[in-house]
Parts: C-alpha cells; sequence; structure tokens
C-alpha cells in the first residue's frame, strides 16, 4: 500500500434523528484513487463535506501526512491540498469559463496569465475548454470541465468527486477517467464517491464501503464483481426483476410534435418531440440531465400548456390544452420528480396531500368542499397497500423518509388507476427496498394495461423495467426502440446528441441546433 | 457557537402554545421595563392586562377596538397563508370607509333599514377595488405588492383628507375638515345600551366563521395554503397562482374595506381626517399572534384590543409614556417570533475546534 496520504480515524457525526458518520477510519494512498461506495443516505456526501471543512465531526480525528488536519471551512482545506468537485456545479451562468475560474479561487492564485494557465492545464489533462466561451453555452460535461480545471489550477493532493458522472454521457465518462488516471499517476490522490459499480470496478484501486453511516467493508474492486460490490453496499442478497414481457395493447398517450420554449434563460427547449405509449408498455425516457426532461415532464402535467391541443393525445383526444386536473379527469396522473414541494406539500398531512392529486379521480371534494375522512380513507389505502412507514395519514409529508414518501406519492398516483402513468425519476435518492418496491409496482401497473412512461437517468433502472427506450438530447426525443435491440454504447451515442441518425456535433463548443 | 437545526417535525401542541407563551414572556419583560422607568411594574401591568377585564363598560370597549382588527386580521391571514403580502389593509380601510360613508353622506335625508347593509356593501367594494390595483401590478406586471399596497396607504389617506376637505365637508360645519355627522339609519346600532358596542362585532364574529368554513373545510382555502406553503406543487395540482392572488387580494381589501365602514358608521359616525389610526398595521400582528387561524385571529384581536385599552388607561393612571402600547404590541410581535424560530428549530451548541 502506498504511503496514506489522508486518514480518518474514528469520525463520527450525527444529525437530528439520524447518525450519518458512526466511527467511519479509513487512509487514502498518495496516488491512489479510493471509492467511497455506498447507497444514497449511506454517510457519503457527510463525509465528504468533513473532509473538505464544510461540516465538522462530532468526534473523531483526520491526518493529512501524518499532521493532524481538522478544516474550519473549505478555505483551509484548499490550503492543504484539497481539492472537491461537487455534484451540483457551482458556476455564473452569464460569466465566461476564466471568469467563473477566477472567482472560485484565492485572489492570489487568479492572478498573473489565468487564461494562460486554464489552456495549458486543460490540453495536458485532455479537457478541451476555451477560456472566453460562455458557461450558459456550454454543455454539463464541459461545465464540470471548468470545476475540475479550477480545482487543478490549485496544485491539488487530494481530489474528492461526489458522483462525477451522474451527468455525464458514457462518452465523456471515458473521458474523465482518463484524466483521472493521469493524474493519480503523477502522485494526486483521487476520492471517488458513487453509488455506479461498474466505474467503480474499472476505475478505483481500493473501496470503501458505507451502509447506514458505518463501514461496512474494505475491497479490491476489480477483483469484485458487480453484484459482489452491490450486495455489500446493500447488505443483501439481490434478485434480479421480474422482465418477463407484456403484449402492448392500443396507444393510451401520444406525442406528436410538442415544441415547447423554455420558461427559464439556460433551460433546454423541446424540439418536436413525438412518442407513443401503448396500453400495457414501459416506455423509458433515458438522458443526462438538463436536456429538456424538466420541462418535458412540466408539458405533460399541464403546468405550461402546450401550444397545439394536438400535440399531446390521450385515448385520440387532444389534450394539450387541459389544465393538470383536466388531464387526471382524463386519465393520466403524474409522478413528479422532486418529492418535497413538487409532488407533495412537506408541512401537509398525507390527508391533505392526496387531496392534491387524487380529487378528481377519487372524489375528494363535493360542491368545492373538502370531503376530509374520504381522503384520510384513501390516504390510509395508499399507506397500506404501499407499505408506507408513518406514524399515520395525519403526520406531515415531511416527517417521512425518502422512500416512503415516495412509495406514497408513487401509491397515490397508481390507486387511482390511470389509463396513463407519467413517472420521472421515480426511484432517485431512494433506499434499494423501496426502489425495488417501485419498480414492482411499474411493472404491475403496465400488467394491469395502463401506459406507463417512466424518464429517468438510471439506464440499469430503464433497461430493467422497460419495453422500449427513447433517448433526450437537447430537447429532441429519438425513436423508442425495443429494449433487445438497445445496448448501453448507442444509448450513449444518442444521449450525446445523435438523434434518429443525425450526428449532431459531439461535445462541441457551440450547442447544435439543426 | 450556537446553531439552529431544523426539527423534522414541530410539534403541533406548541404551535398552538407560542401565543400564550408570547404573552407572558411579553409581561415579565414589562415588569422589567416598568421596573427601570421607575414605576410600579405590578400596579402597570394590571392595569394594562387586567383591569380592562374587571369593567363592563372597558369589556365593551374592547369590542369596538376589535372589531376592526379581527375582520382585517381574518382578511389577511388568509393572504398570508397564500404568500400574498398585502401591507396595505389601512389603505383599504380608508377606501372602504369612504365609499360606506359616501353612500351614507349621499343618502344622509333618507331612512331605511336597507341603508347599512348597502352601505356594508359599498364599504366592502371600496376595500376590494383598492386592493384590486396592487393585485392587477402583481398578476400582470410581477410588481411586489409588499410595496404597491403599502404605498396606496398614503395615496388613500390623502384622498380621505381631500375629499373631507373639499366635496364632503360638512356644509354647516365651520369650514372644519369633517363630514356631516351619519344620521340615525347611517349608524351601526349599539348592541349594550350605554355602551359603545355596536354590530359589527357580531360582523366580525360571522367573518370568522365564515374563515374558518371556508380556509379549513373549502378547496378555495386549501388552494391558498398549497399555493403559500409548496408553489410548485399548487402548480402540479393545477391551481392558478393568479386566482389565488386576485381572490387573496380582494377577499382582505374586502374585509378591510368592511372594517372601515363599521368603524366610521361605528364610534365614529362621520368621515374625519384621522379615521384610520393604524389598525390596517396592527391587524397584521394580529394575524400572526392568531397562528394565520382565525379563530386564533379571535383571540389576537381582543389581546390587542386589550393592550389598546389598557395601555390607555395606564398612560392616564400612572402617566406612562404614550409609546408603551405600542411598545408591548412590538414586544408581542418579537416574542411570537422568537418563539416561533425555536418551535420550528432546536438550537444546539457547537464546539469552536474538534480536537484530535
Amino acid at each position: 500500500m502506498p504511503e496514506p496520504l489522508l486518514e480518518l480515524d474514528g469520525i463520527t457525526r450525527a444529525f437530528p434523528g439520524v447518525l450519518a458518520n458512526d466511527d467511519i477510519s479509513f487512509r487514502v494512498g498518495e496516488g491512489e484513487i479510493h471509492a467511497l461506495l455506498g447507497e444514497n443516505g449511506a454517510g457519503k456526501s457527510t463525509l465528504v463535506k468533513i473532509i473538505y471543512g464544510v461540516l465538522r465531526p462530532d468526534a473523531g480525528a483526520m491526518t493529512l501526512r501524518g499532521k493532524p488536519f481538522a478544516p474550519h471551512r473549505p478555505s483551509e482545506a484548499r490550503a492543504e491540498g484539497i481539492g472537491m468537485i461537487f455534484q451540483h456545479f457551482s458556476l455564473f451562468e452569464a460569466l465566461t469559463v476564466a471568469e467563473n475560474i477566477a472567482l472560485g479561487m484565492a485572489p492570489e492564485l487568479a492572478k498573473g496569465d489565468l487564461r494562460g494557465r486554464i489552456v495549458e492545464v486543460s490540453t495536458r489533462y485532455g479537457l478541451r475548454l476555451d477560456p472566453d466561451l460562455m458557461v450558459g453555452d456550454l454543455s454539463v460535461g464541459q461545465r464540470q470541465r471548468v470545476e475540475i480545471v479550477r480545482c487543478l489550477l490549485q496544485d491539488p493532493q487530494l481530489i474528492i468527486m461526489d458522483e462525477p458522472t451522474s451527468v455525464l454521457t458514457p462518452q465523456e465518462v471515458e473521458v474523465l477517467f482518463e484524466t483521472l488516471r493521469r493524474l493519480a499517476g503523477e502522485g494526486c490522490s483521487i476520492l471517488y464517491i458513487s453509488h455506479k459499480l461498474e466505474e467503480i470496478r474499472v476505475l478505483c484501486e481500493h473501496a470503501t464501503i458505507l451502509r447506514g453511516g458505518r463501514v461496512v467493508a474494505t475491497c479490491t474492486p476489480g477483483e469484485e464483481t458487480a453484484r459482489s460490490l452491490a450486495e455489500m453496499m446493500l447488505g443483501e442478497s439481490l434478485s434480479p426483476p421480474a422482465t418477463d414481457r407484456r403484449t402492448p395493447g392500443e396507444v393510451r398517450l401520444r406525442l406528436d410534435g410538442l415544441s415547447m420554449a423554455s420558461d427559464t434563460q439556460f433551460g433546454t427547449d423541446l424540439d418536436d418531440i413525438g412518442l407513443e405509449v401503448r396500453s400495457g408498455e414501459i416506455v423509458g425516457i433515458a438522458g443526462v440531465a438538463g436536456n429538456g426532461q424538466t420541462l418535458l415532464m412540466s408539458a405533460l402535467i399541464g403546468e405550461i400548456r402546450a401550444e397545439r391541443r394536438e400535440a399531446i393525445q390521450l385515448d385520440g383526444r387532444p389534450v394539450g390544452h387541459l389544465p393538470p386536473h383536466g388531464r387526471r379527469k382524463a386519465g393520466i396522473c403524474f409522478v413528479p420528480e422532486e418529492r418535497l414541494g413538487h409532488a407533495a406539500v412537506p408541512d401537509m398531512s398525507l390527508t391533505e396531500n392526496v387531496i392534491l392529486s387524487a380529487r378528481m379521480r377519487k372524489n375528494l371534494s363535493r360542491n368545492s368542499f373538502l370531503n376530509l375522512p374520504r381522503a384520510a380513507r384513501y390516504a390510509g389505502d395508499v399507506v397500506a397497500r404501499f407499505g408506507v412507514k408513518t406514524a399515520g395519514v395525519d403526520h406531515a409529508a415531511r416527517s417521512l423518509s425518502g422512500g416512503n414518501l415516495q412509495k406514497f406519492v408513487v401509491g397515490r398516483e397508481i390507486m387511482q388507476e390511470p389509463s396513463v402513468l407519467v413517472a420521472s425519476q421515480p426511484t432517485w435518492g431512494v433506499d434499494a427496498g423501496a426502489a425495488a418496491f417501485i419498480q414492482e409496482a411499474l411493472i404491475q401497473l403496465a400488467k394491469d394495461g395502463t401506459a406507463v412512461l417512466v424518464i429517468s437517468q438510471d439506464l440499469d433502472e430503464l433497461f430493467a423495467i422497460s419495453d422500449r427506450i427513447a433517448v433526450i438530447a437537447n430537447g429532441r426525443l429519438s425513436t423508442a426502440d425495443p429494449v433487445e435491440e438497445l445496448t448501453i454504447e448507442q444509448i450513449g451515442l444518442r444521449m450525446g446528441g445523435q438523434v434518429r441518425g443525425r450526428p449532431d456535433t459531439l461535445g462541441a463548443a457551440e450547442p447544435a441546433h439543426a | 457557537m450556537l446553531r439552529l437545526e431544523p426539527r423534522r417535525e414541530p410539534s403541533r401542541a406548541m404551535q398552538v402554545l407560542t401565543p400564550v407563551f408570547a404573552v407572558v414572556l411579553t409581561i415579565l419583560a414589562g415588569l422589567v421595563l416598568f421596573a427601570i422607568l421607575g414605576k410600579d411594574p405590578f400596579r402597570a401591568i394590571w392595569l394594562i392586562f387586567f383591569e380592562p377585564l374587571t369593567q363592563t363598560y372597558a369589556l365593551a370597549e374592547l369590542t369596538v377596538k376589535a372589531t376592526p382588527l379581527i375582520l382585517i386580521g381574518a382578511g389577511l391571514a388568509m393572504g398570508f397563508r397564500a404568500g400574498v403580502w398585502n401591507i396595505g389593509a389601512e389603505g383599504q380601510f380608508v377606501a372602504g370607509a369612504l365609499a360606506g360613508g359616501s353612500v351614507a353622506l349621499a343618502l344622509h335625508e333618507t331612512a331605511g333599514l336597507w341603508i347599512m347593509p348597502l352601505m356594508c356593501i359599498a364599504g366592502m367594494l371600496g376595500g376590494m377595488a383598492w386592493a384590486a390595483i396592487p393585485a392587477f401590478l402583481r398578476t400582470r406586471f410581477n410588481a411586489n405588492e409588499i410595496l404597491t399596497s403599502l404605498m396606496l396607504v398614503y395615496v388613500a389617506i390623502l384622498l380621505l383628507s381631500a375629499l373631507v376637505h373639499g366635496p364632503l365637508r360638512d356644509p354647516e360645519g365651520l369650514n372644519f375638515p369633517e363630514s356631516r355627522l351619519f344620521s340615525e339609519s347611517m349608524i351601526l346600532p349599539i348592541l349594550i345600551e350605554g355602551t359603545r358596542a355596536h354590530v359589527g362585532f357580531i360582523l366580525a364574529l360571522l367573518a370568522i366563521a365564515v374563515a374558518w368554513l371556508f380556509m379549513e373545510r373549502h378547496l378555495l382555502g386549501f388552494q391558498i395554503k398549497v399555493q403559500g406553503q409548496a408553489p410548485l406543487a399548487a402548480r402540479f395540482a393545477g391551481y392558478s397562482e393568479k386566482r389565488i392572488v386576485w381572490m387573496c387580494l380582494l377577499t382582505s381589501g374586502a374585509l378591510a374595506g368592511l372594517a372601515g365602514t363599521t368603524e366610521a358608521a361605528g364610534p365614529v359616525g362621520q368621515l374625519v381626517p384621522a379615521l384610520p389610526i393604524g389598525y390596517g398595521f396592527t391587524a397584521i400582528i394580529v394575524a400572526f399572534l392568531g397562528r394565520l387561524h382565525p379563530f386564533g385571529i379571535l383571540l389576537g384581536g381582543l389581546l390587542m384590543a386589550l393592550t389598546y385599552i389598557g395601555g390607555e388607561a395606564a398612560q392616564i393612571a400612572m402617566s406612562l409614556p404614550s409609546a408603551t402600547t405600542r411598545v408591548f404590541q412590538g414586544m408581542l410581535l418579537f416574542f411570537l417570533l422568537a418563539m416561533d424560530v425555536l418551535v420550528g428549530s432546536r438550537v444546539r451548541w457547537i464546539p469552536r475546534t474538534v480536537h484530535g
């Protein structure tokens, strides 16, 4: 094992009601790519925030190059040679690359020929970057390069990367890995945080596996299988989801030339989207975040109305002009991506939260007066059938854990027996048990004849449950092809912009518009 | 280092109890304050908070003061729940008094039971019209209703002043800037003989009952709450934000306008430039003191009226500064908001350094 650069000893940190880190110890060697593997909620983010000086531990100690290390703020960690690439970038879209980089650096480092150094560092590591471009015009992958270059300019000895590939196409991931390997070869250590098993297997030399805030295993990922890693991460044996195919019936949901301008300045417009979803099938929409998924979901829900009413059709009937409750009445139900604040009102009870979207189909009001007993019964039914762990339906949505609230939200929609269900990221950030339960429920719903549309960034999930998969890139949707005919590589190419065989400039500086 | 950490689910019992704690803390702080001023603290607190409750006349005055506070507070709370910050109830109060008062003055030689309801309706329409301006500016141009409604307060007060100096001035009033006194049919009936308690208080109680039904049981009240707590969820459900903004501003405007009319047609009995004495602003405190809940607002309005009456009595009896009442109202709001923070979050002591 190489000389330890960073050593953690008994790091413990509690939050109200949860022990996020419980006596965590491990070491990262010099020039080592070390994986921190764990499910959402396993305590990875808390741990790296402690290393980076954002949070302080309640107990435990760290040493850096043998000396005690207890940063009080990120600037102290940076001064010690620790750099961090966050999952969510901190960039100003209306400023250039060089300006953004200068802003995030210590003033004395930003002096001199910064532009020249940006070009030099970015070419040395194969991260092509034009310092004069506006960040708002860059793709997500390029924005990440800005963050990485900013980090490299500060000459770090340890780079922490928090889920760096969740926003990248498979091809961009390859480029990133090349860079990381080169950095490690030069002696820079990398702490790589992820829950993606394949990536860790090919990239990392050592892995520390967290579950429920504790270190449950350490291993050499290259010697493990994805399955064994997953079992260590989840602490249970996995059974692959049932994959028996359903026979699709008639078309329920049809999108026909759906175009829509984004309501935010740097949002992606929807461009001529066409899709059919049949009764009894699950269609997945894959894509890197920020390629129009949010707007597409808004358009489907009816939060933003389509210009042409025929752009969205339900059972052959145009519904593009209908508001959300009108669409629900017509038979479409929705599970938006954000549980708290979008799908559910955090401080309202579960009873009140079913009124939000089930009032129409479940007759939860009469003459505009709420039927609260009936709503409470329906909420109780959802809780019972979907195994939602809660002290009662009069408790606030906020009091539920992520997985339980997601089960509740999904259950609230499924039990309305819609003819079409649209779900965005239905298992995002929930524990493995709840995720499996929700996927099972979606499959059962399709079996019962509902047309299901799932928008997700999780390719594994889409391949596990979908009959057909389409890819959204830059606001345009590819054809939806049967899963059996698709490979991850093909999906990756489409995610990079090759839609319907019309290649867009891949990873080019200028955003491509057809 | 002290740090606030949000609680997962704030205790409901505590949410109801905070106003009580806030009152207790205000009284305690008041004791200290009077002691520093060299006055007998216990006598002052007795005079302000308890003595008015022992006299019929003072109790009747309590309802007179509480009526506009409750009416306005009930309307404002609706908007506050939706995140619609109507700060200009004082202006809508004046606009309502002007509209209702103008009806009274136009009909001053007629008599009939129908005049009073007509005045009330005119008053509500006047308040609504005044509140419609910020509603339009917000929904059309996204102008902040806090600023527009507040600025319109001063416009309304100047308008009242201009009108009672001009067209509405009493022709037999020796050029004083006051309107004619309202005649018999235009004055709200008195509830208890020998006091000033008038039927406006019944209207306020009615408004509370309707507001409760509306907010807790009706779909529109539900929409208001969703809009205020989670605007994206309101969009998801399909509630129209513009409609909610209009509804909240018009309703609170109407109730403030009604309060203006009952004030002009009740204890004042005419239109005078000094009609607005801050009920529209104090009602904001009342709304929060009452947890934005109709029943709470009823209690909050009565409590706030008590500080008015008791504060006045204490000023006279103990020659206290005239700011006493407002200091107490301010302390009440301060302690209430502070308690709210503690109910929603817990305070943790974090040592500054971690030793390895």
